[in-house]
């Protein structure tokens, strides 16, 4: 049934759906209606999950590796400096192989303090052996937690569901919310190869030896491998009920563009409508926008951005001594293919300031007028001074 | 004509930002006094929190240095070891100070170290819209708790000053409140003491003000005063709850 629904209430909605055993989380801004929501939906009996009202976002993610360890399916939602405290359990969370679904709502890092959009909280914690997916509407965020658990439940691998900050998560849209008889044919319940159950006495969480700790990396990083393939299964099992597909990368009229802009997250839309103003003046412009991040669908990026001449990458995030962390990863991505266009990096909306439709034009003139890069990352829209 | 009252000369002319009938703004104020009654302004470090009073900064006219969200305690810690002449204040709310922070805030008491804390109790997160906090008093509805908070379920409310009261490194805890005139000029004089207690090398010192926060309490100003003392008090007692440092004048 379609219905105006805040992103928040998108999140909380598909958590329903999903039949999440476990909610464990500590509030902070941007992600409190999400949690708000879900501790709504507890008490008055519509969802059938323990609420863990704990005291930090350490323990919110401590708690469900406990409860995950058990069997039972587990969610979390926090931001910024949230995600930065639970650094150590996002770690043991993917070594442990615990399905784990959270919702990540961008937030600026401090100091200064800030509440407003920023995406280096989610992509500072791009090593940590999550499987990352950014959305650019609320129908999205809603299916794409629900699929997070179908794909994170196949490769037993956690999961985190990133949205933008107020543009996604206090904003209302028309939204989809599907039937529960829908959602259940999609997404069976979870059958974990291993779980805490005296009945089956197992251990969980040993030391482990130089002899065996590499092999134990290695299969997370076979995990992630196999959730490149899996993805499209889950999309097209998905699809097949809802009619609805997103994939890992969407390419907008790249076949013929000379030059390539790269976003995610909500800037992709505003830049969905750049390219087709600049199309229609006959610009040879296209847009990529990358959903699925972690793990990095090389070939596929590579597929699209490499016959281009120039690619134009608009990061609301930097990696300090380095440049915008898509940027990067798309460069890391193209330096192994035999021709690839120059990489040009444009850093904007840091810390929740907007990108508008002229900022995403201005940045596809720069590139245009430019042979090759200057810098690894020009930042754009800085106050003089 | 005669002025009998004037803004405290450590405040700010600025406007609060916090809700009508709040606690912060009254709080705020006994601080600044007792500083300039103390005349420590020029050495005074405040450590503001994550919360309502995040923005103590723009009020205080002191040095201030901000802590992440419940590190006031080992943030002001680190600042009084390496400024040992120095008085170092933290101002924390509930949610920073007996949620998050609980963990350095014991072992500051613990290890006795020279600060005073200001910990604004108003059983709830007041900044993010109210959700239960581990203060929160059985029954009490909240943003996460719609029905109340159930002991069963939720946990008991929390009482960390008892809790730090406990610690052999503690030396003075009152806890007070700001809901009428005569227990604003109790907390007034609790925290000149406490400040005096740093000021003498003592060492931890901390007073809880139980604030009422009308807004998530969904009272006015008015019933969210009497609230506390017809309900908050019965879970948090307004009492002196360790003073090994007895008259300090
Ligand atoms: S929310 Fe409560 S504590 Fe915060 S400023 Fe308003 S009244 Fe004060």
């Amino acid at each position: 049934m379609k219905r105006v629904v805040e992103g928040s209430e998108a999140v909380a909605e598909a958590v329903r759906l999903a039949r999440v055993n476990v909610i464990s989380a500590y509030p902070i801004t941007p992600q409190t209606h999400i949690v708000e929501f879900l501790s709504e939906y507890c008490a008055n009996g519509t969802m059938d999950a323990r609420f863990l009202r704990v005291e930090s976002e350490h323990s919110a993610l401590a708690a469900l590796i406990g409860t995950a360890t058990t069997g039972v399916r587990s969610f979390t939602a926090t931001s910024g400096q949230g995600l930065a405290l639970m650094h150590e359990l996002l770690h043991w969370t993917s070594g442990a192989r615990l399905p784990i679904v959270m919702a990540e709502v961008n937030r600026a890092l401090a100091p200064g303090w800030n509440i407003w959009v920023d995406q280096t909280d989610s992509l500072a914690q791009r090593d940590t052996g999550w499987i990352q997916l950014y959305c650019e509407d609320s129908q999205e965020v809603l299916d794409t937690i629900i699929q997070a658990y179908r794909l994170g439940e196949l490769v037993d691998l956690p999961v985190m569901v990133v949205l933008d900050a107020f543009f996604l998560s206090h904003t209302y849209e028309p939204v989809d919310v599907p039937d529960q008889k829908l959602v259940d044919d999609y997404l069976p319940s979870w059958e974990p190869k291993f779980q805490l159950d005296t009945e089956k006495p197992c251990a969980f969480g040993p030391l482990v030896t130089p002899a065996f700790y590499m092999e134990m990396r290695h299969a997370i990083a076979g995990a992630m491998e196999d959730a490149l393939e899996v993805f499209p299964r889950v999309e097209d099992e998905f699809e097949k009920i809802f009619d609805r597909r997103y994939g890992e990368i969407e390419a907008v009229s790249c076949n013929d563009a000379e030059i390539i802009l790269v976003t995610s997250g909500t800037a992709t839309s505003t830049s969905r409508l750049v390219v087709e103003n600049l199309r229609a003046k006959g610009e040879k412009v296209g847009l990529l926008k990358i959903k699925l991040f972690r793990p990095f669908p090389v070939e596929l990026v590579r597929k699209v951005l490499a016959p281009a001449k120039k690619v134009a990458v608009i990061d609301r995030n930097f990696s300090f001594g380095a440049s915008g962390i898509f940027a990067q990863e798309i460069r890391a991505a193209l330096c192994n293919t035999m021709k690839h266009p120059p990489v040009f990096g444009y850093v904007a909306g840091i810390g929740g300031r907007d990108v508008t439709a002229d900022v995403i034009e201005d940045i596809y003139r720069r590139a245009k007028a430019s042979d090759f890069p200057e810098g690894e990352s020009v930042w754009v829209g800085l106050q003089e001074n | 004509m005669k002025q009998i009252f004037q803004r405290p000369k450590y405040l700010k002319d600025a406007v609060f930002h916090y809700c009508p009938g709040c606690g912060h703004s009254i709080i705020h104020r006994l601080v600044a006094e007792v500083i300039e009654e103390l005349d420590i302004a020029e050495k005074t470090i405040g450590v503001p929190p994550a919360g309502c009073a995040v923005l103590a900064y723009d009020y205080f006219d002191l040095d201030m240095c901000e802590a992440p969200h419940g590190r006031g305690a080992a943030v002001a810690t680190g600042v009084k070891r390496a400024l040992p002449d120095r008085i170092v204040f933290s101002y924390q709310g509930d949610g920073d100070i007996a949620a998050i922070g609980t963990a350095e805030t014991i072992h500051a008491a613990n290890r006795g170290e020279n600060i005073t804390i200001i910990f604004v109790n108003n059983s709830c997160y007041g900044m993010t819209g109210g959700q239960m906090a581990p203060t929160t008093i059985l029954g009490q509805n909240s943003s996460t708790t719609p029905g109340g908070r159930d002991s069963l379920r939720d946990g008991t409310p929390i009482d960390l000053s008892e809790m730090l009261a406990i610690t052999k490194g503690s030396v003075y805890i009152e806890r007070t409140s700001v809901n009428s005139p005569k227990n604003i000029r109790k907390t007034k004089k609790a925290i000149k003491k406490a400040f005096k207690i740093q000021m003498a090398g003592l060492g931890f010192s901390l007073i809880e003000v139980l604030s009422p926060c009308p807004t998530n309490w969904k009272l006015s100003p008015v019933d969210a005063c009497k609230w506390i003392d017809e309900t908050i008090v019965k879970t948090y007692p307004m009492k002196v709850i360790k003073d090994e440092a007895g008259n300090i004048d």
